[in-house]
């Protein structure tokens, strides 16, 4: 997939002389849904902010579609939607002008019925008469999303967009979100909730102190860093863990009554039967078996960490 | 030029306006008739005529400059203040929209509504009192070009101000005493000579008295010294809106 979204060295001092980012490069692919994690004040925002405009960059260079997005900011926004985290929207607005307003400041023609329909698809369309401060915290943004959508970018940047959303409305986005990636579309998230980057993102980027520190499939990433642990819950408590088992890197718990295994790598899960037989070598009677994997939100915790 | 974007912003920025269309009109009718009954009544009856033409009707131009500027400047800064403090202001920025197109949706709106409301108090006034305009070409250059000059310092006055007490403080402190000492309701003629002197530092005197000019022939300051004045700070307010949007002053960090 060719990249729609080219960043090459961009860095970003804010007067006050904060360097919100550095020397950040990345490539978005067409169609891609591209998840971006960091804890607050990482410059996740900052980055989105750049790339959409409102926010000018000290050094470096952004091409959307091969479109410079300072010099050729018109041809390079007009295939850009976004939805910003806080819930900007004129309180007195109707949902149906505000719509048309969006439209209208990228230049595009009205075209209602376009209009009509995806208010439809975002489940909107019985509030399409009603003013913003009328509406639940859920469908303003729901709104913000479908004026992001109004001029039909290309790209859609959705800066947090289940903060604050409830369980069954984050769900309602993720099916939004996946049925605009069938449709074509370009996204890019930044979000808080890890599940939700494993859930939808193809890829992942953790931004932490400005700069990318891991960009990669989100499968690719889980397969990678994601360690398997094996725990054993024990009939009888041990006493002390015996020396062929301290040699296997057997782990004990304080109490005795479990023990662990940490995989180091996928190899040797097939390593299983034999680490079994090791134990109960030991005359050691196991009462249950589990095994987990360590979630996205380990890795971004244990990358995060490491980098401080 | 977007020409879509100016429209979308110019008829958002209207639709206030048209919204509140009952206030909108009744608000100058009432405040003219009050002026009229003040100024025109109780104290004209004390003063039978100013430069030759009757008080009531001598004040008509100062009334209007009066509520032009005042107006425009308020409508202009409410207008992209309000963005910026509900946030919405994020799309604007990021829409392919330039600083020229930004302003003349916002300005445009902004000198049409006090276009409007000058125009409803002349239309008032000629209830009250007789009024030939002298001049109408020049007349409705100065209204244009106040319409527009103070719609632009309202908007440097919105994009500059980071709270509601800001916005407040140039309408309230410079604007409105100025109009009121810059001859207005009076002849600079008939202050001492002190004052008169200290008039004439008055850039709004220039205004109103290029404006009344235009209606009725006579002025306090020469016509072509109003018409240079208003040139000049139509000149000097689109340079720091050009300044302010060439380096994003507190629209983009």
């Amino acid at each position: 997939m060719s990249a729609i979204i080219q960043i090459q060295n961009v860095s970003k001092t804010y007067n006050n002389g904060h360097q919100a980012l550095h020397s950040i490069n990345l490539d978005i692919k067409k169609g891609e849904i591209l998840s971006l994690l960091g804890p607050n004040g990482a410059g996740k925002t900052t980055l989105i902010s750049i790339i959409c405009g409102l926010v000018n960059k000290s050094s470096g260079s952004i091409l959307i579609d091969n479109f410079d997005n300072t010099t050729h900011y018109r041809q390079a926004r007009e295939k850009i939607g976004l939805v910003p985290q806080e819930l900007h929207l004129g309180m007195f607005d109707k949902v149906w002008n505000t719509l048309r307003y969006s439209r209208g400041l990228f230049g595009k023609k009205a075209d209602d019925a376009y209009l009509d329909q995806l208010l439809k698809d975002l489940s909107l369309h019985d509030k399409k008469n009603e003013e913003m401060r009328n509406l639940s915290g859920g469908m303003k943004r729901r709104v913000l999303i479908a004026k992001a959508l109004a001029h039909q970018p290309e790209i859609l940047f959705l800066d947090e967009p289940t903060a604050g959303v409830d369980v069954e409305l984050r769900k309602d986005m993720w099916q939004i979100v996946d049925k605009l990636r069938q449709s074509g579309v370009t996204i890019i998230l930044t979000t808080h909730y890890i599940e939700e980057a494993e859930a939808i993102a193809d890829r992942v980027g953790v931004i932490n102190q400005g700069k990318i520190i891991l960009l990669d499939e989100t499968k690719a990433i889980m397969k990678r860093l994601g360690k398997k642990h094996m725990h054993l819950e024990l009939q009888t408590p041990l006493s002390q863990l015996p020396d062929t088992l301290k040699a296997l890197n057997f782990e004990m718990s304080e109490d005795g009554a479990s023990l662990y295994y940490h995989f180091k790598n996928q190899k040797e899960y097939a390593n299983i039967p034999k680490l079994l037989k090791a134990v109960t070598d030991c005359d050691i009677l196991i009462n249950e078996l589990h095994t987990s994997k360590s979630s996205l939100e380990d890795i971004f915790v244990n990358l995060v960490t490491n980098e401080k | 030029m977007n020409l879509t974007a100016i429209k979308a912003i110019y008829n958002a920025e209207m639709k206030r306006f048209w919204s509140t269309i009952g206030q909108s009109i009744v608000s100058p009718v009432i405040s003219t008739s009050l002026y009229f009954v003040v100024f025109g009544s109780a104290i004209g009856s004390r003063i039978d005529q100013v430069e030759g033409i009757d008080y009531g009707t001598f004040i008509v131009p100062g009334m209007m400059m009066f509520a032009l500027l005042t107006q425009s400047v308020s409508n202009a800064s409410f207008g992209i203040f309000f963005q910026k403090f509900t946030g919405t202001m994020y799309e604007i920025l990021s829409a392919p929209v330039s600083s020229t197109e930004i302003l003349l949706g916002f300005v445009g709106a902004a000198a049409s509504k006090s276009f409007i409301i000058g125009s409803i108090i002349l239309i008032t006034s000629n209830f009250f009192v007789d009024l030939h305009i002298q001049h109408p070409i020049i007349m409705l250059t100065f209204f244009i070009l106040t319409c527009l000059s103070f719609s632009l310092l309202g908007f440097i006055i919105g994009l500059w101000a980071d709270n509601f007490e800001k916005l407040q403080i140039v309408p309230l402190l410079i604007i409105t005493p100025l109009v009121f000492l810059g001859g207005s309701f009076y002849s600079i003629n008939m202050l001492p000579e002190i004052w008169q002197s200290i008039s004439l530092f008055n850039p709004v005197l220039y205004l109103v008295s290029g404006f009344r000019w235009s209606f009725f022939g006579v002025s306090d300051v020469n016509i072509t010294l109003s018409l240079i004045f208003i040139g000049l700070f139509l000149s000097t307010c689109v340079g720091i809106v050009w300044w302010m949007f060439r380096t994003g002053y507190k629209l983009r960090s």
